[in-house]
């Protein structure tokens, strides 16, 4: 039985190859391929250091086997627009001062992203129980729940579907 | 509203263009475009993986360490144990910085040799071809312990006759403080008021595990690129494994979180054995599970209180007892009794004072540098003392509190001279005033309002005679670099030093490259600790930054034939003050300068003050530069039938002396609520028999999102400080107050004081039962 499958995805737009076994954490293939904005804080899906958008939808990567991704699409932070292009929601993070030592931006805005996908206009709650498998220690969250706050205004009055 | 005392309070900083505005931080828009480079994001061509091996045991001799099958394994290129490392091995784990002072026994092996002291002591290296392979080749080393009697307990380690595992007695520090007459001031006592409290270890959980890449360059220099609060950290390893300093260049990514966990050298010395005997890159990012073992939590700490008070509130003697659990090393466990030791009467002015603190070593593991270093345990017990005090006396408890805080002029518990403001009484007020009205208890739920004042050092112990370089300088274009080894820690410290040259050479801070935290080619700066980054390296850059600005002037009031008074800068432009119009780019300045041959750039060491120690008989001597003041106030409900307590608002106000960034300011008070939360209610690493049960954050519970309740800072500026502008320390005293506050806020809701932290809904129940039962 073949131990590696040749895994095809697309990260942030771009298809992508790898041969990997079976064992292998969607973390694991995504940061051998470069991806180095996908963090590692715990491989137990405690931290959500890792979260992507598999199809749109957050995930753990470290919870994720990378066979399971085959065919699929990844988005990551780096995918979601950067100093040329950023993503209102990067925008809000920088103006609010949302990232201290930064390690769990990355995933935070991933799952933040999800969370305006879903609801564009989110409550204080709704904010909360959207990032709730994503931990920070160095903020307290509220300038993160504010740049969220503002990001999804900003998005409602681009008018575009975020 | 208060009087206020300091003496420098009404200085004026209209003038400040940029200093104490929320700007956006320099280092804010690489994290938050994911294209910030941390130590495990590193690679090299031809780069091995490590792995280690930590005991499993807790006291053990070890009879037979065998790594042959390891050895074998496909892929493995090197494993090492204490049997490859001279007799003499050991890593010195003292104040590590810009001192070059060892005063303790603090040597620890690199490897256990032939015992182990503590579950999770290093045993091992690997250096293999792939993680998964240096994680099998762990799996394939063979090792026969013999469990030896072990004591997991400070007290019982004190106890005669207990299991040695430090020195002749397990003692690893201790401090008497004795001032006045403490048998005269219980004689003057009305009232004498006797409590203990305890704290538990609590786990640093920065986000990203340790991690760093090591190699030998082409110069048979070792590199090492680390996660790392300390640069300086490259004299340890240098010493440690036999190399000239000149030959480890250490340097400090981006650290996705510290708060003292990465003060004390955690992975550096193990892979810079394994570059060296590999002769190949090799990268460690430890698993969180190792993590937990790879630096050292918050000491658990006993604290006892005996205070005599008259029926008005005022204390007239207090007789302290502190025990901390160092566990098996000594790592910093002096420093941060000491700390304890200082901060133990907290803000209050205490003049028949006795003090008795001892750390002692144990089978745990080995305990470290948190965020608050000791300070925020001993300040736990004093709040909740005053609360006690208040309720046995009848009288409001900032009331208690105001009749004892110490002012400046006043002598603090070790003599020092309180020298900078002391707003304890203006930020407590206003803590507690931003409660707002409390909401009505329901039938299930009790609201409660505490809240907690502090005094916590920033700065560097003063016979460590700490110092900071820093270098700034001008770019031909007018563009402007500053280099300094101070390591970036996620507070915003490479920032404020942007921030800083800014505003003194009139540059937007975008525009200042700041290069930091490099052993080898950025002047070196000390550690990010001790709440001094800013207040030592921000010092040094204003100072490199006042020559350059001096030096330009010079040239360009030369130019103008005005006076260097007459001249300012702005937005990239020297001009007449009271001509705006007779104004040259800077860049046109640098060039008049560079033409002259004048120093476009300098390098300026910033030197704290200093003193020689301590008396040992009496604790009385100056330990700190200065200390920061304010207060933290909570509002919690709690819930009577199930124990929870949720906070409600949690509200930070605090004398930060001058704000650099005020966002970055009030990011330091939000986080530390949150944290501070966290050991007060929810945090706790759980050792049996030294072995950790909660090595996981799905076991060890840091606060989510979901527990954050309304967080407000309010941010008070004596600039009184003796960092830049008038800047105190801020990163650990705002954290130094939450735990207590909240504690407090539940005592205030319930009627009764929990003593043991955390308050865990479990122990709520049980006094309120007990209440019940007694009444």
């Amino acid at each position: 039985m073949a131990t590696e499958k040749l895994v095809s995805v697309q990260v942030n737009g771009k298809a992508c190859e790898a041969a990997v076994p079976a064992c292998r954490t969607l973390l694991e293939m995504l940061r051998e391929l470069g991806h180095a904005e996908v963090k590692c804080g715990c491989e137990k899906g405690d931290c959500g250091a890792c979260a992507v958008l598999l199809d749109g939808k957050v995930v753990d990567s470290c919870l994720t086997l990378a066979w399971h991704a085959d065919g699929h699409s990844i988005t990551t932070a780096q995918g979601l627009g950067g100093p040329g292009n950023p993503h209102p929601l990067q925008t809000a993070f920088i103006e609010h001062g949302s990232a201290q030592c930064g390690y769990c931006t990355p995933g935070m805005i991933m799952a933040a992203k999800a969370l305006l996908d879903d609801i564009p206009d989110p409550s204080l709650e709704d904010i909360k129980r959207g990032l709730s498998g994503n931990l920070c220690r160095c903020t307290g969250y509220t300038r993160i729940f504010s740049a969220i706050h503002a990001a999804a205004q900003a998005l409602q009055q681009q008018g575009t579907a975020p | 509203m208060s009087k206020i005392e300091s003496p420098s309070a009404s200085a004026s900083n209209v003038n400040l263009r940029q200093i104490g505005k929320p700007l956006v931080r320099i280092d804010s828009p690489p994290k938050v475009y994911g294209t910030a480079v941390y130590a495990g994001d590193l690679t090299m061509p031809d780069m091995l993986y490590a792995a280690v091996l930590h005991s499993e045991r807790a006291s053990a001799l070890l009879r037979r360490v065998d790594t042959a099958r390891a050895k074998e394994l496909a892929g493995v290129h090197c494993v090492l144990t204490a049997k490859d490392l001279p007799a003499s091995q050991g890593v010195m784990t003292d104040m590590p910085g810009q001192t070059g002072g060892m005063t303790k026994n603090t040597k620890q092996p690199i490897l256990a040799k032939d015992r182990v002291r503590f579950c999770g002591e290093p045993i091992a290296l690997v250096a293999a071809e792939s993680v998964s392979i240096a994680e099998q080749a762990l799996s394939l080393i063979e090792i026969d312990y013999e469990d030896s009697e072990g004591v997991y307990d400070p007290f019982d380690a004190l106890a005669p006759g207990a299991p040695i595992v430090f020195g002749d007695d397990n003692i690893v520090a201790n401090y008497k403080v004795r001032k006045g007459d403490i048998e005269k001031g219980f004689a003057e006592a009305d009232l004498i008021v006797e409590n203990t409290f305890t704290t538990q270890y609590q786990e640093q959980a920065f986000l990203e595990p340790e991690a760093a890449l090591a190699w030998v360059d082409e110069h048979e220099v070792l590199n090492i690129r680390s996660s790392t609060q300390v640069v300086e950290h490259y004299r340890a390893v240098a010493d440690a494994i036999g190399l000239p300093h000149n030959r480890v260049r250490l340097r400090a990514e981006f650290v996705g979180g510290g708060f003292g966990g990465k003060e004390v050298m955690t992975i550096e010395v193990w892979l810079a054995l394994l570059a060296l005997a590999s002769r190949r890159p090799v990268r460690l990012v430890q698993p969180r599970e190792r993590s937990f073992l790879s630096h050292g939590p918050r000491h658990p700490f006993t604290m006892t209180h005996r205070t005599g008070v008259t029926s008005d509130g005022k204390i007239t003697a207090l007789q302290i007892k502190l025990t901390s659990d160092a566990g098996a090393y000594a790592k910093l466990s002096p420093y941060i009794l000491l700390y304890a030791t200082v901060g133990a009467t907290g803000p209050y002015r205490v003049d028949n004072l006795q003090i008795d603190s001892v750390s002692a070593a144990t089978n745990n593991l080995p305990t470290c540098a948190f965020r608050g270093f000791g300070t925020m345990q001993a300040n736990l017990a004093c709040e909740g003392q005053m609360e006690e005090i208040a309720k046995a006396l009848g009288m409001d408890s900032m009331e208690v509190r105001r009749r004892n805080f110490i002012h400046t002029g006043d002598a603090n518990v070790t003599g020092q001279i309180i020298r900078s403001a002391v707003w304890s009484d203006q930020c407590a007020t206003q803590a507690l005033a931003a409660l707002g009205e409390r909401p009505a208890d329901t039938q299930t739920t009790r609201i409660g309002h505490g809240v907690a004042c502090y005094q916590q050092s920033y700065g560097r112990i003063r016979w460590m005679k700490d110092s900071s370089e820093a270098w700034v300088g001008v770019e031909m274009d007018g563009t402007v670099i500053v280099r300094s080894a101070v390591t970036d820690i996620g507070a915003g410290q490479s920032s404020a030093l942007a921030q800083i040259t800014g505003e003194i050479l009139g540059v937007p801070m975008d525009q200042v490259v700041v290069y930091f935290g490099d052993g080898a080619v950025t002047p070196l700066a000390g550690t990010s600790t001790a709440s001094r980054a800013l207040y030592m390296s921000g010092n040094a850059t204003k100072m490199a930054a006042t020559q350059v600005r001096e030096n330009l002037l010079g040239c360009a009031a030369r130019y103008f034939g005005v006076e260097v008074e007459e001249l300012d800068m702005g937005d990239s432009q020297v001009f007449v003050i009271d001509d705006p119009q007779r104004s040259m780019t800077l860049n046109e300045c640098v060039k008049l300068c560079a033409a002259e041959g004048i120093h476009r750039h300098n390098l300026a060491i910033f030197k704290a003050p200093t003193s020689e120690g301590i008396d040992p008989e009496t604790g009385q001597g100056e330990v700190f530069p200065d200390f920061t003041y304010g207060a933290h106030a909570a509002q919690v409900a709690v819930d009577i039938e199930t124990g929870e307590v949720r906070v409600l608002q949690s509200i930070g106000a605090h004398d930060v002396g001058q704000a650099i960034n005020m966002r970055a300011v009030e990011g330091q008070v939000e986080g530390s609520a949150l944290m501070g939360q966290g050991f007060a209610l929810s945090e706790e690493l759980i050792l049996k028999q030294g072995q950790l049960q909660t090595g996981s954050f799905s076991e060890y519970l840091v606060p989510t999102s979901e527990d954050v309740p309304e967080i407000k800072a309010i941010i008070l500026e004596s600039r009184s400080g003796l960092g830049p502008f008038g800047a105190k320390g801020i990163g650990e005293p705002v954290y130094a107050p939450v735990a207590a506050s909240i504690a407090n806020a539940v005592a205030d809701a319930i009627g009764v004081h929990i003593f043991e932290l955390p308050i865990t809904p479990e122990k709520v129940v049980k006094v309120l039962r007990e209440q019940e039962a007694a009444s």
